[in-house]
């Protein structure tokens, strides 16, 4: 395995979280495609850090450490959010949560 | 200077960790008041802005002899250009909590909470002013975003304030998401996390032809999806005029004047700190693009605030437009341009902050935000309205108020680049923007408000904040103080 091998999957992941939040008709997909697009950026601090600087330099992986914290904070106030929308509009369908327009 | 060590740096760190103690402060002094007393709470995190405030203030002067010093081993730098942007957003945060205390919208039982995270946000903030580290840049986003999302969403029972919460976080998630794959790209190509580093070491690689521009111009555009989100540039700014309508309007005012002056910081510093010296700049001319975005930005805010009949709606799609006149000073990175920038985000500051002080006051008195509701205010409430008329024909850049130097300094700093046909586009802007401001106005001084001729009384101490906003927005412009905001941009430069 060399660097490229892992940027070409995280550029996938990459794509794949965004194709994600662009198609899916479901807020629960959507944070899945957020999720996906955090995880590849973390895959690339770890590989960069594995390949790119010293082996007693591991500020690349704290970086991803700190990226898959985030993340999971992010999802808490994400699903908290989709609780909210569930019991005001009884759906987490973002095109039927739409009341604010112009 | 070499960076401090962690202990070492607690004391020069002292204005986050107030903040902090304040913040559970509050929340602990909300589980011991009784409900319905909730206005000592909002007295502490009041408090707890003057404490803070003191300390920015002590902090830097001690320093002031030893230059910019750098903390934590390298994660935050205290310098003027931090201060200034401390003492900045204090002031917002303390005139949100103001606005808090006198809105009939938020609900009474549920403010402990609400001002703990305003001082949790005010936190990030500071951070996000003062990071030179990609890994702290991130977090202090991450703080930021993910409490503000939490506050745009607050109005439980209100169907328009979760819609807000839900399409800030769906597009803010992806913005900050498609930020770290560019600071990991960026991280890649360097090796290093400081910004520091990073820009020596991408000078040394573009020369030696390790790295092509292409690589670094990519890092860059996907690194401008997280700050452009944060000031809300086209083509970020999708979220801004629904957040805007749908959270509680203290909120609104908050993110946007903190948010906005949080992110231009984030994005003077990153820049300028990280990409700002002149064979960088030389090798990756991202600049056309960041032009291109800055008149985009204004013309798709003022266009669309055209036809808008909720002044709240109105004003989130004018932040927009002033987001793009912003960042026309910060087009080519001169430290004209940069304190042109500074002194426009002070000038909007009070004129915005004002607005939206007005619209909670509307709002509380004739329970509507539209611009309906504005008729006749002139004879019902004059000084109010003379108030009001004030604030937007500041934000329209109109003479004498504080608005239109702000803007000439920044159509002067970018002429002075020789970016001619930007500055036109910002000049026909201001005049586009002067027809969807007045149409407020008119309302207020020409229209009539119909049946209902009662007088609205304010208390004195409305009257009092209101001058607050007011006295400044008339008289800004007119002090000398141009001249030390450039100053305060030159100590971002570089550090090497």
């Amino acid at each position: 395995m060399t660097l490229q091998h892992y940027l070409v999957i995280s550029a996938i992941l990459f794509t794949l979280g965004i194709f994600a939040v662009l198609t899916r008709r479901n807020a629960i997909s959507i944070l899945m495609g957020i999720e996906l697009i955090l995880n590849s950026c973390n895959l690339n601090f770890a590989a960069f850090s594995r390949f790119m600087t010293p082996p007693e330099d591991i500020s690349g992986q704290i970086i991803a450490i700190f990226g898959i914290v985030l993340a999971a904070a992010e999802a808490a106030v994400f699903l908290a959010i989709i609780l909210a929308i569930y019991r005001e509009f009884g759906s987490i369908r973002p095109n039927e949560v739409d009341t604010l327009k112009g | 200077m070499q960076p401090l060590s962690n202990i070492e740096s607690l004391l020069y760190f002292s204005p986050e960790i107030l903040l902090v103690i304040f913040a559970a402060a509050v929340v602990l002094l909300d589980l011991v008041v009784k409900d319905g007393e909730s206005s000592a709470v909002a007295h502490l995190s009041l408090a707890g802005c003057i404490c803070v405030f003191a300390a920015v203030l002590i902090t830097h002067f001690s320093f002031g002899d030893e230059g910019p010093i750098s903390l934590f081993l390298g994660m935050v730098r205290l310098d003027v250009f931090s201060s200034f942007f401390k003492v900045l957003l204090l002031l917002a945060t303390a005139a949100t909590i103001l606005f808090s205390l006198r809105s009939d919208e938020l609900d009474a039982r549920l403010k402990g909470e609400y001002y703990a995270l305003l001082l949790a946000i005010t936190l990030g903030m500071f951070l996000m002013a003062s990071s030179t580290n990609l890994l702290m840049i991130f977090i202090s986003l991450e703080t930021v975003s993910l409490t503000s999302y939490i506050l745009a969403g607050f109005l439980t029972h209100s169907p328009r304030s979760s819609e807000a919460a839900f399409k800030y976080i769906t597009y803010g998630a992806v913005a900050s998401g498609t930020m770290l794959f560019g600071l990991s790209l960026l991280f890649g190509m360097t090796g290093s996390g400081d910004l520091g580093q990073i820009s020596v070491r991408l000078t040394e690689f573009l020369a030696s032809g390790d790295i092509t521009p292409l690589a670094v111009l990519i890092a860059i555009t996907f690194i401008l999806a997280g700050v452009g989100y944060k000031i809300a540039s086209v083509p970020f700014h999708m979220w801004s005029p629904d957040v805007y309508e749908g959270a509680p309007i203290p909120i609104t005012a908050f993110l946007s004047v903190a948010s906005k002056s949080a992110g231009f910081a984030l994005f003077i510093r990153f820049f300028y700190a990280g990409f700002g010296n002149a064979e960088l700049m030389q090798a990756v001319d991202w600049t056309l693009m960041l032009a291109i975005v800055s008149a985009l930005t204004m013309t798709v805010g003022n266009l669309a605030a055209l036809p808008q009949q909720n002044v709240k709606r109105l004003l989130a799609y004018s932040s927009i437009a002033h987001g793009g006149y912003l960042l026309m000073g910060g087009v080519l990175l001169t430290s004209e341009g940069i304190g042109a920038i500074l002194f426009y985000l002070v000038v909007y500051l009070f004129m915005n902050l004002g607005a939206f002080y007005v619209v909670v006051l509307i709002a509380n008195e004739e329970g509507t935000e539209m611009i309906a509701g504005y008729r006749g205010l002139a004879s019902r409430a004059p000084l109010v309205a003379w108030a009001m008329a004030i604030f937007l024909f500041s934000l329209t850049g109109i003479p004498p108020f504080a608005g239109f130097f702000g803007k000439w300094l920044l159509f002067a700093a970018v002429l002075e680049q020789g970016y001619y046909w930007l500055a036109l586009v910002g000049l026909l802007n201001s005049v586009v923007s002067l027809y969807y401001y007045a149409r407020i106005v008119k309302a207020m001084f020409l229209e009539d408000a119909g049946e209902e001729t009662t007088q609205v009384s304010f208390s004195t101490g409305t009257f009092a904040l209101l001058s607050v906003f007011v006295i400044p927005t008339i008289l800004i412009g007119f002090l000398n103080i141009f001249y030390t905001f450039s100053n305060i941009s030159v100590s971002v430069m570089p550090m090497q």
